[in-house]
């Protein structure tokens, strides 16, 4: 045997969906009406992906030289960017088609930008860092304006594009200070010699200017300006794919530097424990003044990001599997409520206000009630699985003496309800006042259905999915 | 075998489903009555063949444990949905889903042609779900949900036909409806669930788990016998009994639980949901026995229980009121065995009172329905010649459980007799004797004024016997009302006591902490047998002499004894009073001070305003996103200031 095959072997999940997104771009090439057959082979592939990666979680090791990490977490990640993809192009298609814009293309950016979504949460080292997060971006930055048509979307795309340029400017900065005070791009390294270097001012420049990039990737405030314009001119499923793909993506890269070994210092943890607070009490306040249900969800973004930065900020284990199991949740609960809301959307941004919804539980009983399903999750209301993730992470904080995060966050926690419950209120309290049409295929339906399944077991049975997660580090 | 436990839970449930989701999509009544009586044969079948199994293996082999899955973890705390299948929990399985079988059967030709058919099946397999949770729970969280369930599909029965006046016979006149009579049953049920959550808590405290095996095995160990947590556990998980089991002071649900299709009243305000606070106590045997203080309270309790109903008894003329204070009365019977230390006592009054009451309030609809709703036993009379069936399985549950030996009741009431002689005390005895006597009175009052003497029904009556599917039932349940005391038969009486042997490994530490002095064969046990026939035959023989010859003199006494007898016709006023003292105040109190002044006052205001900063706050908030690039850029920059500053110079 030589010496690649085993390094090859354990990248299993990444290398499958490489080969899948090549053979769709290959695809794409020949055929002439390719859509159907990218549309199928990316489901597959995504599907075949999924099954290769659950084994791998119980595996860990390192491959490429320390470059790569492989199994547990990096696995874990890569069945949630997975999953996410899946719903995103799922439920892409039905819009793409009510927009004119059926492109296989679309499939290829998404499964690329998983590919990068997969580097990040497998790297061990900076520079793969980097170069996951810009595949990523830059196949986002072309989802963002995927109607090439519509004024919204390619504002959405070039806001996105310049302000990403300007955060990936600062993540480099902060890689080069990290090599400048340490000599490394080792996030193992990193991480073990932290304590060493932690008095030195250039090496915590590096670091908090790593936070700064990463941050803007979650939508943390104050880095989450372009969060509600990106997100309410994106295509809606696309809107979806950035809130829980990409923020699980960015979120993987700062647990692997911060809650592997719990090194962070009081500095980093003061700085974490605001910015949470920041975001939630931001992203849960102003949603509250929204009208447009996108722009809604965008607000509600920032506050999950706040919720999961508080695990991050306690720096135990309680915290970090809190995340680790939100993130998941969320995916399931997010995507579910952008397809139902691609579902609902018209031509032109239309039908996308709360008003819109009125009377949608006498209209459409099928969507009105995963809608509240998805709702209550976001909410935090149990037996939902929105509720055991919130629960973890501020028994976290708790435990770390940051009572007060706990505290802030269950209070904004009930702010959310406000507005989570106000779109509920709306379709069930409220007659309607258009015609509302609803246009979806029975897959995307079906797929919809399995999320507010998922999330209703996970409600139920935590503590299955809770297994899992402490075996990942 | 035991490892299919979950499948006789499961099989309700199916039909629950199946009955309650798809009702309207089976077309026919029949099938749709079959689907729901079927589900919970067959549980009754493998429950049977569980059985079968375990007494054929050693003793000590009997009891396991089934987990299903872990339900609730927090810290180190956790709690599985996990089966117990023991001695006590079969037994009881076996009592619900038999009883619950033939009952069920009687319900399609009972509730035959009723627009809500297949939604009463629906209900009555969640019932049957909810109560073999209940008695098969391996701890006390699942023993809760049962608890719990049950409550909720009894507040659904008893408000079935919600579009039902109700007589409250009392209280609020005339303006009562049956769903009136399910609030009652489900908030007075509430104040008990009370008792039970707390008496959780405590032990969760005390001991980590919620676990019936830690629990009870660490027990006499973690508690000195009089400890004060243990009376207080223990006197709360009673007061979680006296709702459930209806006894003194939460008894008042029950009676006006009637309200509901009488099916619902055989099988859950008789033979089985009630009995749930004697088997929970059963259960917490070792507990009981920690706690003799309880123990005491419990046997006052069930003592003064069983002698109230029974005296209310004597003079309803509601056919389903008479047999609802019976129950009430038999239920205090069963708490005096627990009181007095005789747990297998209790179980098995719980099993024979099974079959006599279910078969009595069948009989009960049974005449109901041949005398087209009518319930007043003063207006019916001479229905014996009309319907034979009825009216003989009627008088053999009667005899039953005025406990005529050799049917099922003598054994049963003559052991908790027995039992509360010699370990309780005289006064136990006299009181519950003299119960004993106003029991087979008040039964044979109703035989006589339903069944003998003239007709005093009208001419457009024109009552007949029920049809085979109700009648069956009503035959099978005799058969077994006649026959069910022969696994109870005292060794005083050359018998084996099969029950007493069966039960006796799950009752072991309680009765080895009580040490009771064995005192081998007393001829006394024969002398209070012998009293206890002859006061039965006295009061039978009294009420058929006054009822059937001389109904003058009942009219006599009850001219004479007046105030009495208005106590007894009023129910001693116990619903006024309650209505009075806490009913009122409560809702006064809520209306003005809780609800105008402290929710729309207090709670809205501040809800409200809160609500308005936060609005105020949000709008202008939003001002900063101004769409506009270079700004957000700019917010950026600012951003990266705080993190660095933050970051280097704390």
């Amino acid at each position: 045997m030589d010496l690649l095959t085993p390094h090859l072997l354990s990248i299993g999940p990444l290398l499958t969906l490489v080969a899948v997104a090549l053979l769709v771009l290959l695809l794409e090439s020949i055929i002439t009406k390719s859509e159907p057959v990218s549309f199928w082979t990316s489901v597959a592939g995504l599907l075949v992906s999924i099954g290769i990666a659950v084994p791998g979680i119980a595996v860990h090791g390192s491959a490429f030289g320390g470059m790569l990490r492989t199994g547990g977490s990096a696995n874990y990640f890569s069945i949630i960017f997975f999953i996410c993809a899946l719903l995103t192009i799922v439920f892409s298609r039905d819009y793409l088609k009510k927009r004119d814009s059926v492109f296989g293309e679309f499939y290829l950016l998404i499964l690329f930008a998983t590919v990068g979504m997969v580097l990040m949460a497998a790297a061990a080292d900076l520079i793969i860092v980097f170069l996951g997060i810009e595949l990523m971006s830059i196949c986002l930055y072309v989802l963002a304006g995927f109607i090439r048509g519509s004024v919204l979307s390619n504002e959405s795309s070039l806001k996105y594009f310049l302000l990403g340029a300007f955060a990936t400017g600062f993540l480099l900065y902060g890689i080069a200070l990290l090599y400048g005070s340490t000599g490394s791009t080792s996030i193992t390294f990193l991480t073990e010699h932290f304590e060493t270097y932690a008095s030195s001012r250039l090496f915590l420049a590096g670091i908090g200017l790593l936070i700064v990039g990463l941050a803007f990737k979650i939508g943390a405030v104050p880095f989450h300006m372009w969060v509600p314009d990106v997100y309410q001119g994106a295509p809606t499923p696309v809107s979806g794919f950035m809130a829980t793909g990409a923020k699980a993506a960015a979120f993987s890269i700062i647990i692997g530097l911060f809650a592997q070994r719990f090194v962070h210092g009081v500095q980093i943890g003061t700085l974490l424990a605001i910015l949470a607070a920041a975001s939630m009490i931001l992203g849960n306040v102003v949603a509250i003044a929204q009208t447009n249900v996108k722009r809604m969800l965008a607000y509600s973004s920032i506050a999950h990001a706040g919720y999961m930065l508080t695990g991050l900020a306690a720096g135990n284990a309680y915290g970090r599997d809190g995340i680790l199991f939100y993130l998941l949740a969320y995916a399931f609960m997010n995507l579910g409520a952008f397809g139902l809301i691609s579902f609902m959307e018209q031509e032109g941004e239309k039908h996308l206000t709360f008003d819109d919804y009125a009377g949608l539980g006498t209209t459409k009983p099928f969507l009105a009630v995963l809608m509240s399903v998805f709702m209550f999750s976001l909410a935090g209301i149990p037996p939902f699985a929105g509720f055991f993730g919130k629960y973890y992470i501020f028994v976290g904080a708790v435990q770390a003496d940051m009572t007060w995060l706990a505290i802030v966050g269950v209070l904004m926690s009930v702010v959310s309800v406000f507005y989570y419950l106000r779109l509920v209120m709306v379709m069930y309290f409220q007659d309607t006042l258009i015609g509302q049409t609803a246009s979806y295929s029975a897959s995307s339906a079906a797929f919809v259905v399995l999320a507010a399944l998922i999330l209703l077991g996970l409600g139920v049975f935590p503590s299955s999915l809770l297994a899992i997660i402490t075996t990942l580090y | 075998m035991h490892q299919f436990v979950p499948y006789i839970l499961l099989l309700p449930l199916i039909g629950f489903l199946v009955n309650g989701l798809f009702g309207k999509k089976i077309g026919s009544e029949t099938a749709a009555g079959l689907i729901g009586a079927g589900v919970i044969g067959l549980a009754f079948v493998l429950a049977a063949v569980i059985v079968g199994e375990m007494a054929g293996s050693p003793a000590e082999d009997r009891k396991h444990i089934v987990t299903l899955f872990q339900w609730v973890a927090a810290g180190s705390f956790s709690v599985s949905v996990a089966y117990q299948v023991d001695q006590l929990s079969m037994l009881m399985t076996l009592v619900v889903t038999g009883v619950g079988f033939l009952i069920h059967v009687y319900s399609i030709g009972y509730m035959h042609g009723d627009p809500g058919f297949r939604r009463f099946f629906a209900y009555m397999n969640l019932f049957i779900f909810m109560m073999l949770n209940l008695v098969l729970a391996g701890n006390f969280l699942l023993m809760f949900l049962g608890w719990e369930g049950v409550g909720l599909c009894s507040f659904l029965l008893i408000g079935f036909w919600h579009d039902r006046p109700f007589d409250t016979g009392g209280y609020a006149p005339g303006t009562a409806m049956t769903t009136d009579a399910a609030k009652k049953a489900f908030i007075v049920n509430r104040i008990g669930d009370f008792g039970f959550l707390i008496a959780m808590f405590m032990i969760v405290g005390a001991f980590g788990t919620l676990n019936f095996d830690e629990v009870f095995a660490r027990a006499p160990y973690v508690f000195e016998a009089g400890n004060a947590t243990v009376f207080w556990i223990t006197l709360l998980l009673f007061l979680g009994a006296t709702g459930k089991s209806a006894q003194i002071p939460l008894f008042v649900w029950l009676p006006d639980a009637m309200a509901g299709p009488t099916p619902v009243s055989a099988l859950i305000h008789a033979a089985t949901m009630v009995t749930a606070g004697v088997y929970m106590i059963a259960r917490c045997s070792i507990l009981y026995a920690l706690a003799p203080a309880t123990m005491e309270i419990v046997a006052g309790v069930g003592l003064a229980t069983a002698l109230v109903a029974a005296t209310i008894g004597l003079v309803q003329n509601d056919i389903k009121k008479v047999l609802a204070y019976s129950t009430v009365s038999q239920l205090g019977y069963m708490f005096l065995a627990l009181g007095v230390g005789s747990f297998t006592g209790g179980v098995f009054h719980v099993m024979t009172h099974a079959f006599f009451k279910a078969l009595l309030f069948l009989g009960a609809g049974s005449v109901i329905h041949a005398m087209h709703d009518e319930q007043d036993i003063q207006k019916m009379g001479g229905l014996a010649p009309v319907m034979p069936v009825t009216y003989r399985t009627f008088l053999i549950a009667a005899l039953a459980i005025a406990g005529i030996p050799p049917l099922a009741g003598f054994f049963s009431k003559d052991e908790i007799l027995w039992k509360a002689f010699s370990q309780g005390g005289l006064g136990y005895w006299v009181v519950g004797w003299m119960v004993a006597g106003l029991t087979a009175f008040y039964m044979f009052r109703l035989v006589s004024l339903t069944f003998g003497g003239e007709a005093r029904w009208g001419h457009d009556k024109h009552p007949h016997e029920s049809p085979k599917l109700m009648t069956v039932p009503l035959m099978v349940l005799a058969i077994l009302s006649v026959v069910g005391g022969f696994i109870g038969v005292p060794e005083s009486l050359g018998g084996s006591n099969v029950i007493e042997r069966w039960l006796e490994p799950v009752f072991a530490p309680a009765m080895a902490k009580l040490a009771f002095v064995q005192t081998g064969h007393d001829p006394a046990e024969y002398l209070l047998m012998a009293l206890s026939v002859l006061i039965a035959a006295g009061g039978i023989a009294g009420a058929r002499y006054i009822y059937l010859r001389r109904a003058s003199i009942a009219d006599g006494i009850a001219g004479r004894f007046r105030p009495f007898y208005a106590l007894l016709w009023n129910k001693y006023f116990i619903d006024e009073l309650y209505d009075a003292v806490i009913v009122r105040p409560i809702a006064a109190g809520s209306d003005r001070l809780l609800w105008r002044f402290f929710d729309i006052g207090v709670i809205d205001g501040m809800v409200n305003g809160t609500a308005h900063l936060v609005r105020l706050a949000s709008g202008s908030l939003r001002k900063l996103q101004s769409g506009n690039a270079q700004n957000y850029a700019y917010g950026f920059l600012v951003g990266i200031i705080l993190v660095l500053g933050v970051i280097i110079f704390r």
